[in-house]
């Protein structure tokens, strides 16, 4: 069963295939089902191979299994196979891949209801869920930058869906040219790799000896850079809070629970390489990030932005929990996040569906009675991200906070910059709940707020459900719920474990949930009662993000261009004039023959009669002397 | 003695002609130095004892083709002198000076150093006697070189047809070649 | 002073070099035929000293041929020029220069 694992990817490459031949003509709804049907099918195939994995465990002990397609690149040593890889990271993350993304699916069905582009719409879907099931399976580091080029692109078109609108088509361009950066960092250190280890197949990575210090931590920080790029952390997040242009099943999808955690899938992946160098820088930047985004969600307008900036902002724990070793942290994380997160963006989804396309919070408010499933299911998402127990939220930031306290180089300010974040997530996070759902209606009779239909509603509440009682796959309480923990050991050469006690665990666990209440103490103080005043909460600093996208502007704009602009001068002097130069010597030589071509024929016979003349001197030249 | 005499003799008669043909302002005077060539290119031939080669030379080349010259001159009129400052082309006098001195100088150098040619390769067309020089020559030609005799024949004919082509006036009824020529 | 055949091959040069060099020099179509019917005079002139000489009668058979394709030749030749000058009377070697390039 396990062999069934090329199925995964093939599907919903059939189902692009297929909308790219027919799905114009298939129209509306039925494009969209058969979108959702490959997805849908994809995630059935993906647990019959789940099973088939642990059955094969269960058999042998072995917990991975690799099935090679064909050859893709014989060149020499370098020998590079199409393959797929099962064990256990990359069937978690292609479960909850192909689960969240079946549920997209279906509710983007409802969502694009009257877009004239229907259709395609689904196409992309399916062809970035197909990139993205190849980036995980890959079983080697090609094979995955396929999946992760083929997850940029994919994100470049849909961000861009609505092209027509300016704004839609630079955010696009803006995505593209960002994640190019990390991709430059991915290949490098796919060549650094190769050259060092001399393969770039993961399971012969896993088990190569290590490395001198400097290559490691060199090839770490370019794997690291590469995941900066895909998960948006510090200094190239500039791209996420500007790609939420494109529609809202996009964001929940692609920069929400799928696309972005590649980042974190590739560092996990390559544990081996990464040296504790490089991870204490990781953690760093993970954790400046979180705290950046935190502060920047807290004085967004719009619905959408607002959960942007908490996207990288948990991301930002995620690579917080890889720089202090606990992989399986980071990939809990990544699970829960991809459960309330997609959550928390189709309901905003349904808001600005039921609000007629309105995403200013400002012109919400008191839409929990007009739209109450989508409130419920969104409080459940709120309760997930703040922390509060027993949502799975709580279970996977509990435990990265753990491992940042445990760090052995600044373990206690790590563990204080996620305290704090954690405070402000809970409180921009209820002061969106506040705004949107209670408070009192801020918004003119012409918006009839209605609850959105079925395919939009069940998703939700899927979601909700996992999101609720998601945390049950890595419970820290008993040795023995720890299932995730156990599942994914296999992958790494030297486990984390936890070095403090139960009473430490304990106690961080009580701060942490005490920051979390106090945040949203504060917001329903602030903006529900009216208590405390909010005018100087939401500075303009922070709303535009510190401007980093000026300096960005005023950095590369200024002495880049300049820079640009002297090569393109080289260019065009030298390599333009070089080859014309050549053009006009060749006209010049030829004007200078020229003359020879008189047309007299009498020249012509000068030239036959004293060139006659010359060859039989040249031959006979040893008599003549 | 006599064969130096005769020798120099018609070599200088040869030389006069040759200056002579393309010295001369008037074509007619040309023809009539070239015939003069012809005499004592003749001449040069019964000396070397080819004497059916010297029939031949005056008969044809002489009594034909001059002759066909002249008609040519005569037809079209050019028999008006022309000038012999001529090339507004400058390199040309210069041209021809090189070649002709450069020519002269190589050939003569080349008989001075080869002397007395004597290659011993086998006669091909027999050995040359000293009176039976017509039925060698008659021999070689319809044995060794019958080829390039049936060759040049055809040569011959062609040349006939070609000249009449080339010479044709064009007919009034030809509308090609009217419109040729821009009639309607 | 014996005639040799390096007599005879000098007077064969110079008839050749002579016509060679009216052919570069002179303007009028009949006279370059003429020309040229001179340098193969004196071709031939050395073909038949070389036949005396080597006693092959091969060199008096060359002769016969050049006198052939001559007669050709100058057929040939002579209805070009008829063709040519009967258009433009008066044309000359330089008035054809339409291979300019």
């Amino acid at each position: 069963m396990v062999e069934l694992v090329w199925l995964v990817p093939a599907l919903p490459l059939i189902g692009f295939v297929l909308l790219l031949a027919v799905g114009n003509s298939l129209g509306e709804p039925r494009a969209g089902w058969l979108a959702t049907t490959a997805a849908g099918a994809s995630f059935v195939v993906t647990l019959v191979v789940f099973i088939g994995l642990l059955a094969r465990d269960s058999h042998s002990g072995e917990r991975s299994y690799e099935l090679v397609l064909f050859k893709w690149l014989p060149a020499g040593s370098l020998q590079v196979d199409a393959g797929f890889l099962v064990d256990p990271l990359s069937i978690t993350m292609a479960l909850f891949v192909t689960g969240v993304g079946a549920l997209i699916h279906l509710y983007s069905i409802g969502y694009m209801h009257g877009d004239p582009k229907y259709s395609k719409f689904f196409l992309y879907l399916n062809l970035f869920l197909f990139s993205m099931l190849m980036l995980v399976f890959g079983n080697n580091l090609v094979v995955t930058f396929l999946g992760w080029e083929g997850v940029g692109a994919c994100s470049y078109f849909l961000i861009s869906f609505w092209h027509q609108r300016e704004s839609a088509a630079t955010a696009g361009k803006k995505a593209f040219v960002t994640n190019r950066v990390g991709d430059w960092g991915f290949m490098v250190a796919t060549f650094a790799i190769w050259s060092a280890l001399g393969t770039v197949t993961y399971t012969e990575i896993a088990q190569s000896p290590a490395m001198a210090t400097a290559t490691g931590t060199a090839i770490s920080l370019l794997l690291f850079v590469a995941a900066a790029g895909k998960s948006a952390q510090l200094p190239l997040s500039v791209w996420l809070p500007d790609a939420m242009e494109g529609p809202t099943p996009v964001s929940a999808m692609v920069h929400a629970a799928t696309m972005v955690t590649s980042g974190v899938y590739l560092l996990v992946r390559m544990n081996n390489v990464l040296t504790d160098d490089a991870l204490l820088i990781i953690a760093v930047v993970g954790a400046a990030t979180a705290l950046f985004a935190a502060l920047c969600a807290v004085a967004q307008h719009d619905i959408k932005k607002v959960l942007a900036y908490s996207t990288i902002s948990q991301l930002g724990y995620m690579f917080l929990a890889i720089g202090s070793g606990a992989y399986v942290a980071a990939i809990f994380h990544v699970i829960t996040h991809a459960f309330f997160k997609a959550l928390l963006f189709l309901g905003s989804g349904s808001v600005i569906h039921g609000m007629g396309d309105e995403q200013d919070m400002r012109k919400m408010g008191a839409l929990r009675l007009a739209m109450p499933i989508t409130a419920a299911t969104f409080i459940v998402g709120w309760l997930a991200i703040a922390g509060v127990p027993p949502f799975a939220g709580f279970w996977s930031k509990d435990e990265i906070l753990l491992a940042a306290w445990e760090q052995h180089n600044i373990g206690p300010l790590l563990w204080g910059v996620g305290l704090v974040t954690a405070l402000l997530t809970a409180y921009y996070m209820s002061r969106q709940v506040i705004l949107v759902f209670f408070g009192e209606q801020r918004w003119d009779e012409e918006a009839h707020p209605h609850e959105s239909s079925w395919t939009m509603t069940a998703p939700l509440c899927v979601l909700a459900g996992a999101a609720a009682v998601g945390g049950v796959i890595n419970l820290p309480l008993v040795k023995d719920w720890l299932v995730l923990e156990h599942f994914l050991e296999p992958i790494f050469n030297h486990p984390h474990h936890f070095s403090s006690g139960t009473l430490t665990k304990i106690a961080l666990a009580v701060i942490s949930v005490a920051a979390g209440i106090v945040g949203i103490f504060f917001a329903v103080m602030t903006w529900l009662t009216k208590r405390i005043p909010n005018d100087r909460l939401e500075p303009d600093f922070l709303e535009n993000a510190m401007y980093i996208d000026a300096t960005y502007a005023r950095v590369v704009g200024g002495v880049g261009t300049s820079g640009f602009q002297g090569t393109a001068n080289v260019d065009e002097r030298f390599v333009d004039g070089a080859v014309n130069g050549i053009g006009k010597v060749i006209l010049k030589t030829g004007q200078l023959i020229r003359p020879a071509q008189s047309g007299y024929i009498r020249n012509y016979a000068v030239g036959v009669a004293v060139g006659a003349l010359a060859i039989i001197v040249l031959l006979t030249w040893g008599l003549l002397r | 003695m006599v064969d130096t005499f005769v020798f120099i003799v018609a070599a200088v008669v040869c030389l006069v002609g040759a200056l002579g043909v393309v010295l001369a302002r008037n074509p007619v005077h040309s023809a009539l130095m070239l015939v003069m060539t012809l005499f004592g290119v003749a001449v040069q031939f019964v000396a070397q004892e080819a004497h059916f080669l010297a029939a031949v030379q005056v008969i044809v080349y002489a009594g034909a083709i001059v002759v066909l010259f002249l008609f040519v001159i005569m037809l079209l009129g050019v028999d008006r002198a022309q000038s012999l400052e001529l090339s507004f082309l400058p390199v040309q006098r210069w041209a021809a000076l090189l070649f002709a001195s450069g020519s002269l100088a190589v050939v003569v150098a080349l008989i001075l150093a080869v002397g007395e040619p004597v290659t011993g390769v086998e006669a091909m067309g027999g050995a040359l006697g000293s009176t039976d020089d017509v039925r060698l020559l008659a021999r070689s030609l319809f044995s060794d070189y019958v080829y390039a005799f049936e060759l040049t024949s055809l040569l011959l004919v062609i040349a006939v047809i070609g000249a009449v082509v080339l010479v044709r006036k064009p007919r009034e009824t030809d509308a090609v070649v009217a419109e040729d020529r821009g009639d309607a | 002073m014996e005639v040799t055949t390096g007599w005879y091959l000098v007077l064969g040069a110079l008839l050749f070099v002579i016509g060679g060099t009216g052919l570069l020099i002179r303007r009028n179509p009949l006279v370059m035929l003429m020309c040229v019917e001179l340098m193969l005079n004196g071709v031939n002139l050395s073909f038949v000293a070389f036949s005396r000489t080597l006693g092959d009668v091969g060199g008096q058979t060359v002769v016969f041929f050049v006198l052939v394709v001559a007669a050709a030749e100058v057929v040939v030749g002579l209805g070009l020029v008829v063709a040519i000058l009967r258009r433009q009377p008066g044309t000359t070697a330089d008035d054809l220069s339409a291979l300019k390039g």
